[in-house]
Order: structure tokens, then C-alpha cells, then sequence
């Protein structure tokens, strides 16, 4: 072999290993980004769209009365304090999670209602999976449908950041599967009748078919560790947030649609 | 129990006009069993009436058969501004009531 077509072969290996490497970060997020609602069939599509047939629209409406209903020994309302949720909640759940100084730690949209519940209403939190607080975390949803999921990552966040990440890539259960091996490595084939989704967030709360009612976001995460056999957290968990620090990472620029439909 | 109305903005008199109600229900069917086995108690809404100006243009029977938050849709004629009134009870005996005023011109 000559010298020339030595250092050929030797360039052609590092191109291979920066390409690698390129791929790698990449990989971290599906290309292209797609909407679990493109997973699933017409009707259920429609059902999304049509903002009177969209059944988390009746959780909507419950959430619209409650923001002006006052509550607790403060007697205040949310709107006592926040106003027309439509402009002073606009894009607010596209950028949650965030970092809570008071908790040292990460909190989402639900966390924030039931913190603001106890703090400034000085009444007793809703509870996690009560249509009280689906209907509210849905209402505040809405008001960012449309908007790109733009999470922002700050110092303090980095660290939850990887541990969601390593959460998703870590193998759980019975099953011995992670949430990559579904949604980040085979999205788009199928899983006995359905089509595996890339697993976004950004429809939450969902009225799921299958659930006959709205869930929230970690309802959906226990039914994901119920399916490969694992050990249940409880909605709220300080794991659960950081895995949806990281999703929200994941999906950034994809549209907020709350409130979503699926199977 | 939240319920939402649809009926046109405006109607000129005569008019065929859609009317919808979606009403926050579990529907619960009876035959499926709760976290501890034992079976939850039929409850769904059974019967829904709807009177138009005080006069009973749509009417309900529903049963075990009908999904959780039912979505229900009728055609009536627009004869005179006024109220539609829609009154439901479940199994359990709760009750719901919500309206809509209707605008008819001409």
C-alpha cells in the first residue's frame, strides 16, 4: 500500500467517524418530527379537529369555569390574579416544563396549578388525575395551540435534562424495553394493529378513546411502563418530569394541539 | 355535570338548523368491575329532552350501549327567536340542565 492511498484510507475512516458522530446527535430526535396524529386514522383526526365534536373540549369548558371561579380562604380566582387566560396563558404550556426555585426542581403545568392553588388560594390541591385539574392544565393548553413546544434549557435544567434522557434509553420491566426502542428506533411500523407514534407530548391532556375520559401526560407514561411490565410511578414523580423535560426537548418546534385525541 | 351547546349564530324563520349537545358522562355500562373486583353499578344518562320556546322538539332514550361523554345531534326549523332548553338525568338521579338562545330573523 502506498503512502498516498494510506492516508486516503485513513481520511476515509475519519469522515466515517464524523459522520457517526453527526448521526448520533441527531438520533436524538426523530427526523422528520411528526404528530402522533398522523399515526392514527381519519376519524380520529377529525374528532381533533372539530373543536365541538373534540370531546377534551368538555373538559375545556370545565377548566374555562373553574379559572373564574374563586376558591379557597384567599377567595381568589385564577383570574383574579392572571386575567383573560387567553393572552396572559398564550404559549405558556409550549415552554413548560421549567425550573421552580421554591422546589429546587423541575415543575410542569399541573405542578404550577395545584402550586398556585395552595399558595395563593390557600386551598387544598386538586388531585393529580381529577378532572379539576385536567380541566384547567387542558384550558391552559388550548391557549398555546398552534405555538411551536419551546422549551428553553437553562444551567439549572442540563442535569434533569439528562436524566430524562437516560431515563428514556434505559431499559424497565419485564419486557427489558426502553422508550427508544419503540418511539425513537421503530416509529412509523407496527406493534400488533397499531402503528408505533414517535411519542411526542404535545397534545396533553388527551381524551384517549381507549381511556373514555382525558388523561394526563404521566397517566399516558404509566400505561407505557404498565405495557412493558414495569414498576408504576405515581403521576407527579420526580422521575416522570424529567422524562418530560425531556420530551419537551425532543419535539421542540412541533405544535402545541391541546386538546388532543387519540386511540 | 359540563355540557356544551352548538346551535347557529343566526337562523332565518324556517330554516332546517343543526343542534348538538355533548354532555360530561362516564356512562358507566354496568358490566365492568372496579380496581377491587367488584362490579361498578350501571349509571348512564338515560333519558335527555329538549324543548324549543317551551315545546319538545327532541327526546332521548339512552342505554348501556352509548360511549362515555355523549355526543348527540338533531335537525329542527327555526320558527321564532327564543330558548333551547335541554334537561337530562342519569341513573343515579343526578340532573343537568343547560341552554342556548337562538336568534331568528325574518
Amino acid at each position: 500500500m502506498t503512502q498516498k492511498t494510506l492516508c486516503g484510507g485513513l481520511l476515509a475512516v475519519a469522515l466515517a467517524l464524523i459522520c457517526v458522530a453527526g448521526h448520533a446527535q441527531n438520533a436524538a430526535k426523530p427526523q422528520p418530527l411528526k404528530s402522533g396524529l398522523e399515526f392514527t386514522g381519519p376519524e380520529v383526526r377529525d374528532l381533533q379537529r372539530d373543536d365541538f365534536a373534540n370531546p377534551g373540549m368538555l373538559w375545556v369548558t370545565r377548566g374555562e369555569k373553574l379559572w373564574q371561579e374563586s376558591a379557597g380562604a384567599a377567595g381568589k380566582s385564577c383570574a383574579a390574579c392572571h386575567g383573560d387566560a387567553k393572552t396572559s396563558m398564550r404559549g405558556v404550556t409550549a415552554r413548560y416544563p421549567q425550573f421552580d426555585a421554591a422546589r429546587a426542581g423541575l415543575i410542569n403545568i399541573e405542578g404550577r396549578i395545584q402550586q398556585c392553588r395552595e399558595r395563593r388560594q390557600q386551598a387544598e390541591p386538586f388531585k393529580y388525575e381529577s378532572a379539576e385539574l385536567l380541566g384547567l392544565t387542558a384550558y391552559v393548553g388550548q391557549q398555546s395551540r398552534g405555538m411551536p413546544a419551546s422549551v428553553t434549557i437553562d444551567a439549572q435544567m442540563r442535569g434533569r435534562l439528562e436524566a430524562g434522557r437516560d431515563l428514556y434509553y434505559r431499559r424497565m420491566g419485564q419486557m427489558n424495553l426502553s422508550c427508544a426502542q419503540c418511539h425513537q428506533d421503530n416509529w412509523g411500523k407496527k406493534l400488533g394493529p397499531e402503528t408505533i407514534s414517535q411519542g411526542h407530548s404535545v397534545a396533553y391532556p388527551i381524551y384517549r378513546l381507549e381511556w373514555q375520559t382525558m388523561g394526563s401526560l404521566h397517566r399516558r407514561f404509566r400505561s407505557c411502563q404498565s405495557g412493558v411490565r414495569a414498576e408504576l410511578s405515581p403521576q407527579g414523580a420526580p422521575e416522570f418530569l424529567d422524562l418530560e423535560l425531556y420530551l419537551a426537548w425532543r419535539e421542540g418546534g412541533l405544535p402545541i394541539e391541546t386538546p388532543g385525541v387519540r386511540r | 355535570m359540563t355540557a356544551r351547546i352548538q346551535v347557529p349564530a343566526s337562523a332565518r324563520r324556517g330554516e332546517v338548523i343543526e343542534i348538538r349537545i355533548a354532555i360530561q358522562h362516564p356512562m358507566e355500562t354496568g358490566f365492568r368491575l372496579d380496581d377491587s373486583g367488584r362490579a361498578a353499578p350501571k349509571n348512564v344518562v338515560n333519558a335527555l329532552v329538549c324543548r324549543y320556546n317551551g315545546v319538545e322538539v327532541f327526546r332521548a332514550e339512552m342505554g348501556s350501549g352509548v360511549a362515555a361523554n355523549p355526543f348527540l345531534s338533531f335537525f329542527t326549523v327555526a320558527e321564532a327567536s327564543g330558548e333551547l332548553v335541554f334537561d337530562w338525568v342519569d341513573d343515579q338521579g343526578q340532573t343537568g340542565s343547560e341552554r342556548a338562545a337562538l336568534t331568528v330573523k325574518g
